[in-house]
């Protein structure tokens, strides 16, 4: 295993794993959530690193990361975006908005597949994806950068000048 | 008490009755602690510790609240599920996964009130006899977990959490559980396996009723964020006093959350049945745009049944019984189900006459296929089988049949699943067909009834024809 | 009312009424009743997730009168009428109620295997032709029965990966694979290696190892035999015939103590594979990859085929009776104490018995067995890794089997014994003897299946039929009496030890009337105590507890444990 885990996130992954005390294998959540803050995404160590943790198998954090859209598999941009597609914001024009967002940053999603959800910005500044319903409905189109939510996005320039 | 000012912009509509939403968008308003106190904040928390834990429950019930998170089931009955004799440690857990497409309150309340869940939480753990809750909140609030995580210590600063709450011998842990992008964790048992840290399967029912055997087997009641903050409410005013607001059986505020097309979209905490739907989308939300007509609505969340513009329905019983109009239905449980429809987690959807159904139904498909967990087999086929179906249909590539098959998928799956999930993406496919089959098989062409759409459907024909 | 303080609950299936005890599961239930609930998932020695959706029938219960309302009256005998649910539910995780109704027919529930079975075929490869499990496939099966006939999936199928090697015994076909989660719960659950997961989800759900780990416990296997599809396939079996080719024998693996018990396929004496039987006081319905695999031998070129006599310093081929006669003519001459015979506790009861006989009619000094003590896997490999030890021990009355092995040995080399005959054994490998120990024999009598190092020192070598060439009963270690049953032809011209050694009574001047294991059955439940008074038929397929040795199988007792706590019908 190649991951080095500075101490402070191994304190801050400690402790997160004290608010179950029945059971260690309830943090996998919040380690890999840990994880993925710090790295961008989780990588094959990162699975083995959460098991060894948790003392599970490994195949039962990878049925968990893969189980779930919010933890990416692949490096994203410096800044990743996540555009909600769910019908309120696709009627107030998300699918418009990707495609905004896409030419602006200077993405391509033409390779995007099920398995390869993110794409790339050529730089490397920002990776998007789409996502399902971000639960802001009557404030669409609604978009995540990094954990900053944006409300009625209409303004892409503006949007996407606010990340250096 | 300070007057209440809001936000400009944001005030109120008239008919609105502003309980559980009354901070949100307030001027001077903040998530502290302090502000919190400074207005009877945590005052039901030291009543309810002199309480005995069933006279708490008995309230709920006297109340009559019913679960806004969609299923609409008595809150009071449900923490009464709890076997007499138990000597396993119980669980709460609030339901903060807010995953409905068309509903979005519980931002505002964790974000700008975040004391007034923590609070009504307390007192539910202690009426049910928990120590330990959790909060599922859904990845996509990362601020909104944050936000209560601070709470939580300001709360355990003041003693209303941790060891021996407020000096009653109670201890009490609430930590925050942060889920991953999962339609399937708002389904209770979903949630429990996830927060066991397994895939999150909904689980057979029976064995596993939550209540009895829920998180690690233990005794655990899951409510909804809305739900768990009416609950303080109810201990102020007493049941029987709440149970006044709103209409017998549907009882309280709730907040209905309206999107799509009108002209002010938002959130409205109104109470239960006393708005109909027309006031709701032409006086509260100002109407539709201009020169558009309604078309449709969505009446509970985008799972709930399709409601068409027109539409004629029969409630009431006996002499009571009359014809209503979609518009004239009152935003309840029990109307709404006698329509035909539900409540559900209160989330409207509008949809005017510039929309194409297919394309609605496209889009919910492709919601229920990408979110169906794949535990069982109608769902898991099903969902994606009936997204592929609409995918042609908006793209010209489907016959009439295909509407028929369409149809016939979504009835193979309702009701022959684990979870409600199996309902929740077959009723938008069933519903529109029902309401819609003209304008759906408008947008097919009977030519291509005889096209091979792909290699395998080649392959398909050759071997079993 | 009083019914329902007895432990029996009546439940009407398809419109008869049948008595069940408390708890039984519907789908249990309907089985007991003659009546096949299609299902998938569901497995009696696994938990029940109620994922297939396969088993949806439909249920009824008496209706609760509304307040005010008289209950309904019941019928002649005494039941009420049953209010049938609009939803139909699953047989195989719901337990009975009393006055239930099932419909395992009619058309809620046969709409719902028709939907089902539409939907697991929807994204299901058409490769039956290819596929390994054509012609025990559940989807076959069940397709047959209740599905559609054609197809009304007009898209593109769920592309999955095919031909994944995830452990060194086993493959996987994703595209095939149901999701059923039936091979997960084994590891889990009852190999304790818990290496199987889903990854993805909804249709793109995959069964997978993770990458850089593999299925490889000594379980693995089972979880093939009980993929309802083709999805996990044995490398061993793969392409090597069609199912409906073989013969298949309901025998017991003789790898060791415990005596798994199995079914051998095999087509024209050539053994293709070995499954499970299932039988719960046994192997519940699991068998070791390692005992399973080891068959490949009985077909191989290091068979035996022919008797073999000395003949200077190598061997050459002899007929049967002039080993016989050779053999009969060098006892002839020795004193009963001069004669040590070395049986094998791989042996039947029947062939303990002949090997008893012949020790009396010899006076033979010294009677014993190999012993093979190794330790116990904990699940189903027992310590002793002979089948048969407890036969032995009763049979030959054996205390302290092996312990004699030494006393033989010296006695050889004293030149107090003279003629050893070492049946179904190799002593060079399998016990503490050297060529060079043999040296001072006047005469070596080998029998085995296999070429080996005891038989190449020996004067007269006798091809052995092995387990899975005879008939006749061992004694597990619990102390349970199991039929052992002749699967093939043994190769050449071997012969079943019983045979060998009536031969060898009859030329040295015995006489007996034994023509068939049958007639050793007989002789052997007449003479020795503990045997008296069993029959064959008594025996049947599943055995029967002879005596009590006080052992136990480790996996049986975590499955009752599993049984108490409900979690599965076992």
């Amino acid at each position: 295993m190649s991951i080095a885990i500075p101490a402070d996130l191994e304190k801050e992954i400690d402790k997160r794993i004290t608010h179950y005390p029945v059971s260690k294998r309830s943090a996998v959540l919040p380690v890999l959530h840990a994880l993925q803050h710090h790295f961008g995404f989780i990588d094959e160590d990162a699975v083995e690193w959460t098991a060894a943790k948790l003392e599970l198998e490994p195949i039962k954090v990878l049925e968990v990361v893969t189980f779930y859209p919010g933890f990416r598999q692949s490096a994203p941009g410096k800044y990743h975006i996540r555009v909600c597609r769910t019908l309120s914001c696709a009627m107030a024009g998300s699918y418009e908005l990707m495609e905004s967002i896409c030419e602006k940053a200077d993405i391509d999603r033409s390779g995007v597949t099920h398995h390869d959800p993110i794409a790339v910005s050529k730089d490397g500044k920002f990776s998007i994806e789409f996502a399902e319903c971000l639960a802001s409905c009557g404030t669409g189109p609604v978009c995540l950068v990094q954990d900053d939510f944006h409300e009625a996005v209409k303004d892409v320039d503006g949007l996407l000048a606010q990340y250096k | 008490m300070s007057k209440v000012i809001y936000t400009s912009g944001k005030e109120p509509h008239a008919r609105e009755s502003r309980v559980v939403f009354k901070n949100v968008d307030r001027e001077g308003w903040d998530p502290s602690i302090a502000r919190y106190m400074s207005e009877g904040g945590y005052d039901q928390l030291k009543k309810a510790m002199k309480m005995e834990p069933q006279a708490i429950t008995d309230e709920v019930k006297k109340g009559g609240l019913r679960g806004r998170g969609g299923a609409g089931f008595p809150a009071g009955v449900k923490w009464g599920f709890i076997p007499p004799n138990n000597e396993k440690p119980v669980y709460l857990i609030c339901n903060a996964d807010e995953s409905e497409p068309g509903t979005f309150k519980d931002r505002y309340i964790i974000h700008q009130d975040p004391h007034q869940l923590i609070e009504g939480m307390a007192i539910s753990s202690f009426a049910v006899g928990a120590k330990l809750a959790y909060i599922y909140i859904r990845e996509e609030f990362p601020e909104g977990a944050a936000i209560l995580e601070k709470a939580i210590s300001e709360a355990h600063e003041k003693g209303f959490l941790g060891k021996d709450v407020l000096g009653s011998g109670f201890d009490l842990e609430i930590y925050v559980h942060r889920g991953a992008g999962a339609y399937i964790c708002g389904e209770e048992t979903g949630l429990i396996e996830s927060l066991e840290g397994k895939r999150p399967y909904p689980r057979i029912k029976p064995p596993y009723f939550p209540a009895a055997m829920g998180l690690y087997l233990c005794p655990t009641i899951v409510n909804n964020v809305e739900t768990l903050c009416h609950v303080k409410h109810i201990l102020e005013v007493g049941g029987e006093e709440w149970a006044k607001t709103g209409t017998p059986n549907n009882t309280g505020t709730r907040i209905l959350c309206v999107s799509g097309d009108v002209v002010k979209p938002g959130y409205f905490e109104v109470q239960v049945g006393h708005v109909t739907m027309g006031e709701l989308i032409n006086d509260m939300c100002g109407g539709l745009k201009d020169g558009r007509k309604l078309k449709a609505v969505i009446p509970g969340g985008s799972s709930a049944k399709v409601l068409r513009a027109g539409e004629k329905f029969t409630v009431g019983r006996g002499d009571d019984a009359k014809e209503i109009d979609m518009l004239d239905i009152p935003m309840d449980f029990d109307t709404l189900a006698a329509c035909g429809s539900m409540a559900g987690s209160g989330g409207v959807i509008v949809i005017d006459d510039s929309r194409s159904i297919s394309w609605v139904l496209n889009n919910i498909n492709a919601f229920y296929a990408h979110e169906s967990c794949g535990q069982c087999t109608p769902c898991r086929e099903g969902s994606l089988w009936m997204k592929k179906i609409t995918d042609r249909v908006v793209a010209g590539k489907a016959s009439p049949a295909d509407i028929d098959t369409l149809d016939s998928v979504a009835r193979n799956i309702d009701g022959r699943t684990i979870c409600a999930f199996g309902e929740a993406c077959a009723w938008p496919t069933e519903s529109f067909i029902d309401k819609f089959r003209e304008e759906l098989v408008g947008d097919t062409d009977a030519s291509n009834s005889e096209k091979i759409l792909n290699p395998e459907s080649l392959a398909a024909a050759a071997n079993l024809s | 009312m009083s019914e329902e303080k007895s432990d029996l609950i009546d439940v009407q299936i398809d419109g008869e009424w049948h008595k069940f005890p408390k708890g039984t599961r519907m789908i249990e239930a309907c089985k007991e009743a003659g009546v096949e609930v299609p299902h998938y998932c569901y497995h009696p020695k696994l938990t029940s997730p109620g994922n297939c959706r396969m088993c949806l029938v439909e249920m009824g219960m008496p209706p609760r009168p509304r307040p005010g309302d008289d209950p309904a009256e019941p019928d002649e005998d005494g039941h009420l009428p049953i209010g049938w649910m609009p939803r139909p539910v699953i047989a195989c995780a719901n337990t009975i109620a009393p006055n239930m109704g099932i419909r395992t027919t009619g058309p809620l529930t046969e709409e719902c295997r028709r939907g089902v079975m539409e939907f697991l075929l929807a994204n299901h490869p058409l490769d039956c032709p290819i596929c390994d499990q054509a012609g025990e496939c559940s989807l076959q099966e069940f397709s047959v029965e209740h599905g559609k006939g054609e197809s009304r999936f007009r898209e593109q199928k769920v592309k999955k990966p095919k031909n994944v090697d995830i452990g060194p015994r086993i493959r996987l076909d994703d595209e095939r694979c149901i999701m059923c989660s039936r091979c997960i719960r084994f590891t889990d659950e009852i190999a304790d290696d818990p290496v199987l997961g889903f990854t993805d989800r909804g249709s793109h759900t995959t069964l997978a190892v993770h990458p850089g780990h593999e299925l490889a416990n000594n379980y693995s296997l089972n979880t093939v035999d009980i993929c309802p599809v083709g999805a996990l396939t044995s490398n061993d079996f793969r392409f090597q015939m069609r199912v409906w080719f073989m013969k298949e024998v309901n025998t017991i693996d003789p790898n060791c103590g415990t005596g798994c018990n199995i079914v051998v396929h095999s087509r024209q004496d050539e053994i293709y594979r070995i499954t499970p039987r299932e039988n719960n006081d046994v192997n519940s319905a699991w068998i070791p990859d390692s005992h399973r695999l080891n068959y490949h031998w009985i077909n191989s070129e290091l068979r035996l085929t022919d008797p073999l006599i000395k003949d200077g310093k190598s061997h050459r081929q002899t007929s049967w009776e002039d080993a016989i006669e050779l053999s009969a003519s060098k006892l002839s001459g020795l004193k009963g104490s001069e004669i040590a015979i070395v049986a094998s506790a791989r042996m039947t009861n029947e062939e303990l018995f002949m090997v008893r006989r012949l020790a009396t009619h010899l006076d033979a000094g010294y009677v014993d067995i190999v012993p093979r003590m190794e330790k116990s896997d904990g699940y189903l490999i027992s310590a002793d890794r002979n089948p048969n030890t407890t036969g032995a021990k009763l049979i030959l009355g054996l205390e302290d089997p092996g312990s004699k092995l030494g006393k033989i040995k010296d006695a050889i080399i004293k030149d107090e014994v003279k003629a050893l005959l070492v049946l179904q054994e190799n002593l060079i490998d399998d016990a503490d003897f050297a060529a060079e120990d043999f040296s001072s024999l006047e005469f070596l009598l080998t029998s085995y299946p296999m070429a080996n190092p005891t038989a190449e020192a020996a004067d007269v070598v006798l091809p052995g039929a092995c387990w899975a060439e005879k008939s006749g009963t061992m004694l597990n270690v619990t102390g349970r009496l199991q039929r052992l049953n002749q699967a093939i032809d043994g190769p050449g011209q071997t012969m079943q030890s019983w045979e060998i050694i009536r031969d060898l009574i009859q030329n040295t001047g015995g006489g007996n009337g034994i023509y068939s294991t049958q007639d050793l059955f007989n002789l052997l439940t007449s003479e020795i105590p503990d045997f008296v008074g069993v029959t064959w038929d008594q025996i049947g397929d599943l055995g029967m507890q002879l005596v009590d040795t006080g052992e136990t199988i480790p996996l049986l007792e975590k499955e009752r444990q599993r049984i108490a706590k409900g979690l599965i019908v076992g």
